[in-house]
């Protein structure tokens, strides 16, 4: 039996297979863009090939993220905190704390024992703070996105970053350039900047560790560094990390299956 | 006869704006130019170009956010007082000035003199400001001299339901890949940030007559989105954007009167 997962974020779209013991069989990668239904099938497919399997052969799958009711092959759907605490727990057993940073937003998440979510508080109505900060910032000074962590993690001293809108900051990083100061001290500075406003919204549901650090913002090792040395403390990271919606998405999947063969069997 | 000419030079974060005044208040010359991101010359530029045959003015005020920048400066106001005094002076019955500038936007309550009553201002983020306006222009491949003008053409105005700039750009995009008007999505901005900024002038009490100042006072769709918002007609001047230096001009003659009374 399989299952499948499918995290459809603002950036990008991330899908899962898992077989019956709960072992990932497939991932799937892509860009979102405009089209978001192509863009969830995409994943899919993706994560199909991976494992090749056919598409019959995958019993039930859950859509999740802010896409989630357009994934058109879906069987129901779960919102992204429900399936970023599920598989968090999944993958790091003692998380208590998530930070998700996505393209779009940010989430602290406050996690039970037993996986399930306790409380939790976001920011979406603003990009300070999310991917879109790192993206502006990197636009400005002409790097990829995939290099301004390992670039930043070069700097001996960081700038302060004083604005909060990413607007202002573009042009605070102009000007900084135009002072003479140094990229990797820009972008270090600009890291500890979403640092902050991360460490901040984990405060308001009361940080406790273990945490684990999930969305695509994580793969980046600059922003690791930034938050672990403002805190003190140390983030769950792991190559799965941007796939753990989509992993818990899967993992309520291979429940709900599980379920219904209970349910069915009793009778 | 020699004659007296004072220079008020408002230092915007997009625009320098400069007018010179004689001693009846009345505007002789003006300047705008693009602010460069170097701005120890920026007075002497200013002042180059409103007296061209080499002619120094008496006295020089500056405004702005960069009016610290203007090393010939007599003296340098808020542009909260300036943008006050600009308002009064170009129609003497305003009593809410709202000001949108490209980093910040001000809402100012004044008194019959043109003094300031109270304020509020956003200088925070970029959603009730001009930048606003400059990122959709550029995510619609657009000039923002032209954007206001083609949101009139609005029937049916997209709602855009960020208050990010940022954000609200993604928005746009899919937007225009929905196939929605270009009219329609360029009013549903000027709406927005009209949005923000009528909550920030309902904080200091919208009270007839509303003047309009800033540099995105320029722009009619902004106007119009505001003026059916407040349900009231505004008072948008074609100096409207010099609104800040006029204000410090006639403030810095005003000071110069009284030191020449006092000696």
């Amino acid at each position: 039996m399989l299952v499948a997962g499918v995290d459809v974020g603002s950036t990008a779209t991330k899908a899962i297979i898992l077989d019956e013991n709960r072992k990932i069989v497939g991932r799937g990668l892509t860009n979102t863009g405009a089209n978001v239904v192509k863009a969830a099938e995409r994943a899919f497919k993706n994560a199909l090939e991976e494992g090749k399997f056919e598409e019959w052969e995958v019993t039930f799958i859950v859509g999740t993220g802010y896409g989630r009711y357009k994934v058109p092959f879906g069987n129901t759907q779960v919102t992204e905190i429900g399936c970023h605490s599920r598989g968090a727990h999944f993958l790091f057993p003692n998380t208590r704390t998530i930070l998700d940073i996505g393209g779009q937003d940010t989430k602290a998440i406050k996690v039970g024992a037993d996986g399930d979510v306790k409380d939790f508080c976001m920011n979406d109505k603003c990009a300070a703070g999310t991917g879109r900060f790192l993206e502006a910032a990197a636009g400005v000074l002409g790097l990829e996105l995939g290099e301004i962590g390992d670039v930043s993690q070069m700097s001996e001293s960081p700038i302060r970053i004083t604005n909060v809108c990413t607007v202002f900051v573009e042009a605070e990083i102009m000007s900084h350039l135009s002072k003479g100061r140094k990229v990797e001290d820009i972008l270090r500075g600009v890291h500890n900047a979403i640092a902050g406003r991360s460490i901040a919204l984990m405060r308001r549901i009361s940080l406790e560790d273990e945490i684990t650090f999930t969305g695509g913002v994580s793969r980046n090792k600059g922003m690791v560094k930034a938050i672990e040395e403002k805190l003190g403390m140390k983030l769950n990271v792991c190559s799965d990390s941007q796939f753990i919606g989509a992993i818990g998405a899967a993992l309520f999947a291979f429940e709900k299956v599980e379920h219904e063969n209970n349910t069915h069997s009793r009778h | 006869m020699k004659i007296t000419l004072i220079a008020g030079i408002d230092v915007g974060s997009r625009t320098t704006k400069a007018v010179l005044i004689n001693e009846a208040a009345e505007i002789v010359a003006r300047y705008s130019s693009p602010t460069s991101v170097r701005l120890d010359a920026v007075g002497e530029t200013a002042i180059k170009s409103l007296c061209p045959n080499g002619k120094k003015p008496s006295y020089v005020a500056s405004t702005g956010y960069g009016r610290y920048q203007v090393r010939n400066r007599d003296i340098q106001i808020t542009e909260i007082t300036c943008h006050a005094y600009g308002a009064h002076f170009l129609y003497p019955k305003t009593k809410c000035v709202l000001d949108i500038g490209a980093q910040n936007s001000r809402a100012i309550k004044i008194l019959d003199n043109g003094r300031v009553k109270t304020f509020k201002m956003n200088d925070k983020c970029a959603s009730g400001a001009g930048r606003f306006l400059e990122r959709v222009a550029n995510a619609m491949e657009l000039e923002l001299e032209q954007i206001g003008e083609m949101s009139l053409r609005s029937a049916d105005p997209q709602v855009i339901s960020s208050i990010c700039a940022v954000l609200a750009e993604s928005e746009i995009i899919n937007h225009v890949t929905e196939g929605k008007k270009i009219e329609d999505i360029l009013m549903g901005a000027h709406k927005s940030i009209i949005d923000r900024v009528t909550a920030l002038i309902r904080q200091v009490g919208v009270e007839s007559e509303v003047t309009m100042t800033g540099g995105v006072a320029k722009n009619v769709g902004m106007v119009k989105a505001f003026e059916e918002k407040i349900g009231m007609k505004v008072n948008v001047h074609k100096d409207s954007e010099y609104a800040g230096a006029i204000g410090a001009a006639l403030l810095g003659l005003r000071r110069l009167q009284k030191q020449t009374a006092n000696n």
